[in-house]
């Protein structure tokens, strides 16, 4: 008889019906029903409750006690399953909730907020929503500091909702910190202090500007920065010293900390150094290097510090011989196998990469690790991209020691994996694998000849035709530059072919200064013996020349890069028939004359007057020819003049170009 | 107190708070100095000649030839102490102000470690077995005679060098420039010396033991091990299947309870936990009724009382008996004994207990807890609230804690008498008096009852908001009352049965208000003085019977002094007459009806207290750290 009852008088058939009076006790008997049970909160969405719970939330003439009853059994269904939480999603909750939050009744708003909070806290949350309508952070943040409930579900959604520069700047432009940093005091709660730190993270990453907010702003007398360190002390959680040097991490990239700063040298470093150690979790030793490497990578004397501080790099190095590969994370809340083999593999490898970046004491000591140029050999070869990358960035640090290239790298011939990720399709291992061959393809390493073998030529030039990647087109210049010093006649040819005068040209006219420069110093690697000159001055000198000319008229470029232009010239100007192509071209003549008498840079004078001495140089045929031709320029006159110069570089090669003129 | 056992931790604990400027004591507190000092410097005695010592001897520099530029010229010296293991987590810092000549060899060896005793002082730390040492030259960590192991980076002139024992897991780690360099050592042995040693002239050290602020953040590492030590503790596992462990807990405070006669809690405690009773409530209320005689100073009545209830037991205590007497000469001279405050102040609340409404009962103001942490506060204090809570109007409570915090921090003499015995004293005998004339005054008129109810809001909101409340059930007329309020009496008496109560309000002892002797009454002169000729035949009877007492002839002697001086109060054995010193009387006198009935003359929680504390001291000399991080004090709130 009861249990006939129970079915007939369902709770949600009397939501949807239209039993006004009967729709708060069926909303309270839901919020009991559903609390804890994933399967009943799932069969609340099925039997389609959420429209009619939302529609109560809007219509203000519905009583306030059943339009909070309403919030309070979203939020629990919003406990449930991340289908759940797409449901509530695609039934346009938020903005209603969002909405809530303007209601008179402090319950009714906490309701919302929890509400909110869950939605925001699962993965892929609706971010833009928050940012719809420009009023609603200004509201959140006004907000925040009723109860110890809204500071912590506004904390929370803050903090998941700043995943770009706009959100950064928006929050902070909108009061954020100073609103925040209360919350970061000693008396504040751990479940609120801890959001918070995550979304002073979230604002300052890659952030100048806000970090240098952040820096100046106080409370109380205490700067935030202040604030931020001090829930960094021993005694804390991990994760929240985790958090918190995360926070100050970020803040010294951005440049609103010094890395001579006490709390990053003396606190921040040392507590991310710890979190690296065998007695902290997997996912801190994971998120602890990364941080730490990130820490460090633009400050030298940082990565000396880290390289001595509490056995930071046996700490690390044990991070290569994890063997356990599957395991669940142990924080998140959604179970996913990680494999932490890689994760921290692939952390240990940045962090090693780091912390050798610029010396090479350190490089040594890093290649002293047991089995260390094995394992990244294994990494560069491993499935997973993320490992990969890391390996190969570690190789690329470790290879900028001409030692190292010389012996450790030809021993254990890790060109061989480096070529196979030069065929990878992620422009991520692209760019590093690039930038490590650019150092393999130097002129001592033994590797340089292997690599060529293996079509280094065409796979760099391909590289140099990325229109829309100029890292890799600057490797790409940059290693094919390398490949071409000090070549034979063989390789530049291979080189001039497979480049063609066409992407040569496209390259020489280049905006980007350092792939330009590279280009010009491709070229005169290219250039550097009499033969090879003519030969390819022969095939691309139209070209050439025409870009040359370009380059030195355009008012944009940099001095240095009309150096190393003249500094081509030079170059042709060594080639016995080549020569003549530039006297003849106006153009070219014109601007060299103009840079020898730029008298404030004599960079630009003396580059110049090598081309000069490079014309007036050999005895052969059309040696008469050549000085008429730089007479009638009024090269002669002008050398003269130069011989006033106080120069002493100036002066001398002026000197030695009149003295070879032949007497009229 | 009655315990042999726990005051010599609270003697521990005072004299190391006695000087709170000096950084070593602060760093750490748990070592005691008369037992096992710190190195504060570098010993001229214990060092090898080539060593030269300046600057109160912390700077250190090489006086030999340093001709040969061998391992001969080395010369090391140690600290005057070795660490003693009670530091926990031990740390000192050597600054190098000159790494001397280079000479002939680039290096400049100069070493920084840790020897024991007797180690030899012609070699640097770490050359010997017991001898430990990072050397500068090539960063490298000796470890007893083995040969050096890269360790850290190199340290020349300017730089911070710190050393670091962990006399928990008996390890060593250095610092450089306040960077932990890791772990150099292990499995370190005990009574470990600073040591420093040099080799080539023109080298100059100089070490700073904690005088001054280090580079090295090392409070923060012990605050590390310090939440480890606590969570070793915390999460102890015990394993409680059958419930034996809480029950014993539950015994532990239910015996508490018993034993310092907090009937009613006790009762309602042990009827929650099924826990027996032990003793006969009638005989709990006797010692209640004694004890609260005794520590209002009434000792004339105490001793009455006792020879009444307990007819013998002083006769077989001679020693206690004299003790109670001694302190009644003590009272008499304070102005608080019956027998120099005339008969109207005699034993009102005697007769209040045996009259009897049924439910009478309270509990005596003895603060057991309150010698053994140096940080207890009013809030250990006397737990004797009246309980009101089954009478309507019980709103009533509040005013009288409003009123109490209110005189706390405003009346004068409160803040004069700042130190925590007098705020005790005040609590245990003079709140009562006017706070019983408040509740007399609710009692009498509802009307008034109300008004006040009215005056401070909602009077529940501030008993939830109680710290300090015990709620004892009892009559309005019966409820002692204490909050710390000490205003003198206010003006209108309302004219009750409380006017002996408010008697009480004279003998409130505030210093410096002028008191006089005997309350100055020129007939309760008199009457000391002949108890004074009674104690000293006494005193004489004693001796004969059971021969010399040094004991008693301090107790006599001191009480004797009293006199000795035109203002007692203010005299250097005025202390004595402080209400706090009848705390003690009180519990030897408790402790003896106790042991009389058969009974345990300490509760298990204060034997736990103290073997536990005991416990502490044994782990100090026996070298294991962690006593450091474990205080007992930390527990007792």
């Amino acid at each position: 008889m009861k249990m006939m009852e129970c079915d007939e008088e369902s709770p949600f058939d009397i939501i949807l019906s239209p039993e006004q009076d009967r729709w708060l006790q069926a909303t309270t008997q839901v919020k009991r029903l559903v609390i804890g049970s994933n399967r009943q909160k799932a069969d609340a969405v099925q039997h389609g409750i959420l429209p009619r719970l939302l529609e109560w939330l809007i219509d203000e003439s519905v009583p306030q006690e059943l339009r909070t009853e309403a919030a309070v059994v979203l939020g629990s269904l919003a406990w449930g399953t991340e289908e759940n939480i797409q449901h509530l999603v695609n039934a346009g909750a938020v903005p209603v909730l969002l909405r809530g939050l303007s209601n008179t009744s402090l319950a009714h708003v906490e309701a919302c907020l929890r509400c909110l909070r869950t939605v925001f806290m699962a993965p892929n949350p609706p971010v833009n929503l928050i940012y719809q309508d420009a009023t609603i952070i200004p509201h959140l943040l006004n907000i925040i500091s009723r109860t110890a409930q809204t500071k912590e579900a506004i904390a929370n959604i803050l903090a998941n909702c700043c995943t770009c520069l706009e959100h950064q700047n928006t929050l902070c432009k909108t009061g954020a910190i100073s609103a925040l940093a209360p919350l970061l005091t000693d008396g504040t709660l751990y479940k609120i202090q801890m959001p918070v730190l995550k979304c002073f993270a979230a604002m300052c990453y890659q952030n100048p500007d806000v970090c240098a907010a952040v820096a100046s702003a106080t409370f109380n007398g205490v700067s935030v920065p202040q604030l931020i360190g001090k829930l960094q002390c021993r005694d804390k959680t991990s994760e929240m010293q985790m958090a918190s040097a995360k926070c100050l991490t970020f803040l010294h990239r951005g440049g609103a900390i010094s890395a001579k700063d006490r709390i990053i040298v003396l606190e921040t470093l040392p507590t991310l150094v710890r979190m690296c150690k065998k007695d902290r979790t997997l996912d801190e030793n994971v998120e602890g290097a990364e941080t730490l490497s990130y820490l460090i990578q633009e400050d030298q004397e940082l990565q000396k510090i880290t390289s001595v501080c509490d056995h930071s790099m046996k700490a690390l190095a044990e991070y290569l011989t994890y063997t356990d590969i599957q395991q669940l994370d142990s924080r998140q809340t959604q179970k996913k196998a990680v494999n932490w083999g890689n994760a921290l593999r692939t952390a240990a490898f940045q962090a090693f990469a780091a912390i050798g970046a610029n010396d090479e004491e350190i490089r040594k000591k890093i290649i002293a690790i047991d089995n260390l140029i094995e394992s990244v050999v294994a990494g560069m070869n491993s499935d997973d991209l993320k490992v990969q990358v890391a390996a190969c960035r570690c190789l690329h640090s470790l290879s900028r020691s001409v030692q190292q290239i010389r012996t450790t790298f030809q021993d254990h011939a890790v060109w061989k994996p480096l070529v196979k990720l030069m065929q990878s399709h992620s422009d991520d291992v692209l760019k590093i694998a690039s930038s490590t061959m650019c150092n393999l393809l130097l002129d001592f390493s033994p590797s340089k000849e292997d690599i060529l073998e293996c079509g280094a030529i065409d796979i760099l030039t391909k590289l140099c035709a990325k229109e829309d990647e100029p890292p890799l087109r600057l490797n790409g210049v940059w290693g094919l530059m390398n490949l071409a010093f000090n070549s034979e006649q063989k390789v530049k040819m291979e080189i001039v072919e497979k480049l063609g005068s066409e992407l040569l040209f496209v390259l020489l006219s280049e905006r980007d200064p350092e792939i330009l420069m590279r280009t010009l110093g491709l070229l005169r690697n290219l250039l550097s013996k009499k033969q090879h000159i003519d030969n390819i001055m022969m095939t691309h000198g139209t070209q050439v020349l025409q870009a040359i000319k370009c380059i030195l008229e355009a008012d944009y470029h940099s001095a240095d890069i009309k150096e190393q232009t003249l500094c081509v010239v030079a170059n042709i100007a060594d080639g016995p028939q080549a020569r003549m192509s530039i006297l003849r071209n106006d153009g070219v003549m014109k601007q060299m004359i103009a840079c020898m008498q730029a008298y404030g840079q004599s960079n630009l004078q003396i580059a110049s007057l090598y081309g000069i001495l490079n014309f007036i140089n050999g005895e052969d045929a059309d040696s008469f020819e050549r000085f008429r031709i730089l007479r009638e320029k009024g090269v002669y006159n002008l050398l003269q003049k130069l011989m006033h110069s106080k120069n002493p570089h100036v002066y001398e090669r002026a000197k030695h170009a009149l003295n070879q003129f032949p007497s009229t | 107190m009655a315990t042999g056992t726990t005051s010599p931790s609270t003697e521990t604990l005072n004299s190391n708070s006695l000087d709170p400027s000096d950084p070593l004591k602060q760093l750490y507190p748990a070592v005691n100095e008369d037992d096992t000092p710190l190195p504060r410097s570098w010993s001229p005695k214990d060092k090898f000649n080539f060593i030269g010592l300046s600057l109160n001897n912390l700077r250190v520099h090489y006086k030999g030839v340093g001709k040969s530029h061998n391992h001969k010229d080395a010369a090391s010296v140690r600290a005057t102490h070795p660490i003693p293991a009670a530091c926990g987590i031990y740390y000192f810092e050597v600054r190098i102000i000159s790494k001397g000549r280079d000479g002939y060899f680039r290096h400049s060896y100069m070493g920084i470690g840790l020897s024991t005793q007797g180690v030899n002082m012609n070699k640097l730390p770490g050359w010997d077995k017991y001898s430990y040492g990072y050397h500068g030259d090539d960063g490298n960590a000796f470890c007893s005679s083995n040969p050096g192991i890269p360790y850290g980076p190199t340290f020349t002139t300017g730089d911070v060098i710190g050393c670091c024992v962990n006399l928990i897991d008996n390890t060593c780690f250095y610092t450089k420039n306040g960077i932990n360099l890791g772990i150099a050592f292990s499995d370190l042995p005990p009574n470990l010396y600073p040591t420093v040693g040099l080799q080539t002239p023109g080298e100059v050290v100089e070490a700073n033991f904690g005088q001054t602020p280090f580079v090295f953040n090392i409070e923060e590492y012990m605050k590390e091990w310090h939440m480890k030590t606590r969570m070793t503790i915390e999460r102890f596992p015990v394993s409680d299947r059958r419930g034996e462990w809480q029950q014993a807990l539950q015994r532990m405070v239910s015996t508490y309870l018993i034993h310092h006669g907090y009937c009613s809690t006790a009762e309602a405690f042990c009827k929650a936990t099924t826990q027996p009773i032990d003793e006969d409530i009638t005989s709990i209320k006797h010692r209640q009724r004694i004890q609260k005689l005794v520590l209002a100073g009434r000792m004339g009545e105490a001793i009455e009382l006792t020879q009444q209830l307990y007819p013998g037991l002083l006769e077989r205590n001679p020693n206690l008996l004299f003790m109670l007497k001694c302190r009644q000469f003590v009272e008499m001279v304070n102005g608080s004994d019956s027998e120099v405050r005339g008969p109207n102040s005699r034993s009102p609340r005697s007769q209040h207990s045996s009259g009897g409404t049924g439910s009478s009962r309270s509990s005596p103001n003895l603060s057991p807890a309150h010698n053994l942490s140096a940080n207890a506060s009013s809030s250990a204090g006397p737990h004797i609230l009246h309980y009101q809570s089954q009478r309507p109007g019980s709103g009533s409570n509040s005013p009288n804690r409003a009123g109490g915090k209110h005189s706390r921090s405003s009346t004068p003499t409160s803040s004069s008498s700042s130190s925590h015995h007098s705020q005790q004293q005040h609590l245990s005998d003079n709140m009562h008096s006017n706070e019983d004339v408040k509740n007399a005054a609710n009692a009498g008129s509802p009307q008034s009852s109300s008004d006040r109810y009215a005056m401070n809001g909602s009077g529940s909101v501030y008993i939830e908001g109680e710290e300090n409340m015990d709620l004892s059930d009892g009559a309005v007329e019966d409820g002692l009352v204490t909050n710390g309020n000490y205003n003198p009496p206010p003006p209108c008496m309302n004219g009750n049965s409380h006017n002996l109560e408010a008697g009480d309000a004279e003998d409130m002892d505030v210093e410096g208000s002028g008191k006089q002797l005997c309350g100055g009454n020129r007939t309760a002169i008199e009457k000391m003085l002949q108890y004074g000729r009674e104690l000293q035949s006494m005193s004489q009877h004693l001796r004969r019977q059971f021969g010399h007492s040094d004991t008693n002839k301090k107790a006599i002697q001191d009480a004797f002094s009293l006199l000795a001086y035109p203002d007692p109060w203010n005299s250097p054995v005025g202390f004595q007459l402080q209400s706090v010193q009848r705390e003690p009387v009180c519990a030897a006198l408790n402790s003896a009806i106790l042991e009389s009935q058969g009974l345990p003359k300490q509760p298990p929680l204060k034997l736990a207290i103290a073997q536990a504390t005991q416990c502490m001291k044994l782990m100090a000399k026996s070298g294991i750290g962690a006593c450091a991080f474990a205080s007992v004090a930390d527990y007792l709130h």
